[in-house]
């Protein structure tokens, strides 16, 4: 056979079908070229974009809130991370496909759920629940310690991953919260420094984009898109150990009395800070459960009160003020005063009585005779120039302003009952607030929650320097053995201050519930700290300020002047009396 | 001429490499600064506890229950407390 011979082969082709050919093909190939251009060079945002997306990515830069300290550092807020258990369900078909081990929770195993559960301290069937069947996305359990969040994601279970998350901590608890409040879950401040002072203390998230390599390690950072911003600390005025002090006295009389609640402020009377402020009940910020209801009330700043006989003070310092009285003008204090229906009459009657025994002995009737020698318009207006009336604005939430109405709606039994604080509002911290007037010398400063480094030289002047100090002998008076409250007296100091005790309005009327009070400050030849002590509803058989409050007042006071290393301006009683019952101890 | 342009291609490629090794030597390092930016982050959040631990040790409610309980201690009265006068202490 010959296979050389192919008919095919030897009929000739004609030549232009060859040549056609060739150009058939350069066409083509010229297509492919200007394609490739187009692409490379003119419209390559697409396939750049593209890339982009597989190889780049744009990671939060976390940021942390602020911390809250106290005047000496000590920290009473502070964030710290915790994560987020999340279960996802696998994301998308596409994805899926993309790598097939990528698989969701959907698939974990009885026992993977049962190691699950185990770590977090959960029921395996509550987990089962709370993962997503189908697509999407469940929280497991939401702040959970970095520790078992390791050994969780040690497990690698398929679609099991921890998102951070942050958690405060408040290692005061009850001692200091109602100063410095709480936060919500979204680390946004609810209530008390965390509220009032949310905007310093919030950090900003940043965020940057980056370059990943296959293993998703971080290989370039290409450009920060906004920088990281933390917040800043907040430095309070509190001093965390007189706050223990004040919260644990105040809980002890608020439990002896069997009273309902009970507030105390301590105040420098040399910078106008708030070196303490309690309430009770109060509430632990580090249980969420219980964040909720009456002690949460901050009632120092929200709750008013009728003050009762503390407001006596500024009736007499307005008298001496005018020149119109001095601490030994006489005041016929005895019987009863009578406005048309209404008399005001004394718990204990008095007969002739000085103005600085007025005070000292607490006379309504005094008071009301002395106020009655001036127009409502000039008690009004002393009263404003301290404070009642109108919120102190620190910026806490919920502050309350008290009730002072204007001076045009006074009737004259109304200006009586005003000057021994009755028909009148104000809360605990303008109270203890106004009482700086006295402690200095006739100014009143602004408060200040956070720490003062430079003290204010001059405030408003409210009373000449002279009245304030004739004011503190009466206080002083007040609060010595022939006062109402010789229990407020602390050894090897001289005190001074006023007791109050008020009837509780109930539905218009007058019951008989009680409010005591005590504002007073120490030590009298150079005051140092304002103390004030409300206890509402003292029913344990006694309920005036002097018995109830100002015990506390002293106690308080005792433990800050010693704690602060003030010297003693009142010598040798007390000295005496430590050694013999010391001997007395011995010769047992 | 053809000794110069071989050895220009030569510097060339030469210039070619050392890039590609200096990119990678970079991203490198910064895999490493990343870790450490990271590991940076960890001991904040450990020190952040730590000082919430101490916080909460050293509470002062806690100190005084433990005074008080395991220790038996307690404030003394008012009439224990002996107030010295530096000028008698000096004598």
């Amino acid at each position: 056979m010959k296979f050389a011979h192919n008919p095919l082969l030897a009929e000739l082709l004609p030549a232009w079908r060859a040549r056609a050919m060739l150009i058939v093909m350069m066409v083509l190939f010229g297509g492919l070229v200007a394609r490739a251009f187009w692409l490379q060079a003119v419209d390559n945002e697409f396939y750049q974009r593209k890339g982009e997306e597989r190889f780049s990515k744009v990671l939060p830069t976390p940021a942390s809130r602020g911390r809250v300290l106290d005047r000496n550092e000590q920290v009473l807020a502070m964030s710290t991370q915790v994560s987020a258990i999340v279960a996802e369900a696998r994301p998308t078909r596409a994805d899926a496909k993309a790598n097939p081990r990528d698989i969701g929770a959907e698939k974990l195993t009885p026992s993977q759920i049962r190691q699950l559960a185990d770590l977090l301290g959960m029921d395996h069937r509550e987990i089962e629940r709370k993962i997503p069947d189908q697509r999407g996305r469940g929280y497991l359990k939401h702040q959970v310690t970095p520790e078992v969040a390791q050994q969780i994601m040690a497990l690698k279970l398929p679609g099991i991953r921890t998102e951070p998350e942050y958690r405060r901590y408040y290692p005061h608890g009850e001692v200091s919260a109602h100063v410095v409040g709480f936060t919500g879950s979204d680390d946004n401040g609810l209530e008390g420094i965390e509220l009032a002072m949310n905007r310093p203390l919030t950090g900003q998230q940043g965020s940057r984009r980056v370059i990943t390599d296959a293993r998703r390690n971080v290989v370039e950072d290409v450009e920060t898109l906004q920088p990281p911003r933390d917040g800043g600390d907040v430095r309070l005025a509190i001093d965390t150990r007189l706050q223990f002090l004040v919260h644990s006295r105040l809980k002890q009389a608020v439990t002896e009395h069997k009273a309902r609640a009970g507030s105390a402020v301590v105040l420098d009377a040399r910078t106008g800070e708030v070196l303490a402020l309690a309430n009770w009940p109060t509430y632990n910020p580090n249980n969420r459960a219980q964040l909720s209801g009456a002690p949460l009330r901050n009632r120092a700043f929200t709750d008013t009160y009728e003050p009762g006989s503390t407001i006596k003070p500024f009736v007499a310092a307005m008298a001496l003020d005018a020149g119109r009285f001095t601490s030994d003008s006489l005041v016929d204090c005895a019987g009863k005063l009578h406005f048309g229906k209404y008399s005001i009459g004394d718990a204990h009657s008095h007969g002739t009585l000085s103005l600085a025994e007025v005070i000292q002995k607490s006379s309504n009737i005094g008071i009301a005779k002395v106020a009655a020698q001036f127009t409502p318009s000039e008690m009004w207006h002393i009263y404003d120039q301290v404070g009642f009336g109108s919120p102190i604005k620190l910026g806490f939430p919920g502050e309350a302003g008290g009730r002072l109405r204007p001076a045009a709606s006074w009737k004259p039994v109304e200006q009586a009952t005003m000057a021994y604080g009755h028909g009148m509002s104000v809360t605990l911290m303008q109270m203890a607030h106004a009482y700086t007037v006295f402690a200095r010398d006739g100014d009143l400063i602004p408060l200040s929650l956070t720490r003062v480094d430079t003290p204010p030289l001059n405030g408003l002047q409210v009373f000449s320097a002279q009245t304030a100090r004739e004011v503190r002998h009466m206080l002083e008076l007040a609060a010595g053995p022939g006062g109402t409250a010789p229990q407020a007296q602390v050894p090897g100091y001289r005190v001074a201050g006023k007791t109050g005790t008020a009837h509780k309005l109930e539905g218009g009327a007058y019951a008989n519930k009680y409010i005591a009070s005590f504002v007073g400050f120490a030590p009298v030849s150079d005051p140092r700290y304002i103390v004030a002590v409300m206890i509402d509803e003292p029913s344990n058989g006694v309920h005036y300020g002097g018995q109830v409050a100002a015990p506390v007042f002293s106690d308080i006071m005792n433990s800050m002047l010693r704690a602060s290393g003030i010297a003693p301006d009142m010598p040798v009683p007390p000295l005496q009396m430590a050694r013999n019952t010391a001997i007395v101890k011995e010769g047992m | 001429m053809l000794r110069l342009h071989f050895a220009l291609i030569l510097l060339v490629l030469a210039s070619a490499i050392a890039l590609v090794s200096s990119q990678h030597r970079s991203r490198t390092l910064h895999t490493q600064l990343e870790r450490e930016h990271e590991r940076m982050r960890v001991l904040e959040v450990e020190w952040g506890q730590l000082q919430i631990e101490q916080g909460s040790l050293a509470a002062h409610a806690r100190i005084a229950d433990l005074a008080e309980s395991k220790l038996k201690m307690h404030a003394p009265e008012r009439n224990h407390v002996m107030v010295v006068d530096t000028a008698e202490g000096e004598q």
